[in-house]
């Protein structure tokens, strides 16, 4: 599976990388990212969602960090 | 970074104006563009005067031009390498000073940001008028200039968008 990590990033490189990874990868993939919550875990998924690609999942790894599943 | 990203979305597109060559406006100008085009919006960045500096293929000073006063403008502005901060700008440390302490912070550099923000599908337009003024080519610019245009193609172009100067 593509792989992320964003928890080191700030506005708006999360947005962005996140963006440039999905551009990349074939219609069915999926990406798992791994992002702070807060600004990032509230509008990540929703920006994806808006593109047209689904959230398969979100959950939360201990740390105030979430693991999200986009399928693109 | 080399994939372009084509944007879908009814949003609203944003269209700012680069007016400013200080480090600090044009990285806030890059950041609303980076920031709009990851949330799904189509952004048009259009150059005006002191901007241009950012566009330049020459990123330190160079006399580019043909008159004395172009060149010598040319030569103290010079590009992108060169943006003065807007305040404290002391004899121009200041921008490696802040650049540091924004890659200290995990904040993305103003190279890293231009670059995302052509991959993510902005436009950079160039002022027509500013660069016939300060005697530059198109082929002074970055190839990442997709066009350069007017006044009129730019409002033509940003009808229905937010539009913001900076």
């Amino acid at each position: 599976m593509n792989f992320l990590d964003i928890t080191n990033e700030t506005c708006p490189m999360t947005f962005v990388k996140v963006k440039l990874q999905l551009a990349k990868m074939e219609q069915g993939q999926d990406l798992e990212v791994i992002l702070n919550e807060g600004e990032p875990l509230n509008n990540v998924p929703a920006s994806c969602e808006e593109q047209g690609y689904k959230v398969l999942s979100i959950e939360e790894v201990g740390d105030g960090k979430h693991r999200i599943i986009i399928q693109k | 970074m080399t994939d372009k990203v084509e944007v879908k979305t009814d949003k609203k597109d944003l269209t700012l104006v680069c007016f400013s060559g200080d480090f600090d406006k044009v990285l806030a100008a890059f950041v609303m563009a980076t920031g709009a085009a990851a949330t799904n919006r189509k952004v048009t960045i259009f150059f005006t005067f002191w901007g241009l500096n950012v566009l330049k293929k020459e990123y330190g000073h160079k006399a580019l031009g043909k008159g004395i006063l172009a060149k010598t403008f040319n030569f103290l502005m010079g590009g992108r390498n060169k943006l003065p901060l807007s305040r404290l700008n002391f004899g121009g440390a200041s921008p490696d000073l802040m650049t540091s302490m924004m890659k200290k912070h995990n904040v993305a550099t103003l190279p890293e940001l231009i670059e995302a923000a052509h991959a993510l599908g902005v436009r950079f337009q160039a002022c027509e008028m500013a660069l016939h003024i300060l005697e530059l080519e198109r082929d002074d610019l970055i190839e990442e200039v997709e066009d350069v245009v007017g006044v009129a193609t730019f409002l033509n172009e940003s009808e229905n968008a937010h539009i913001v100067f900076v």
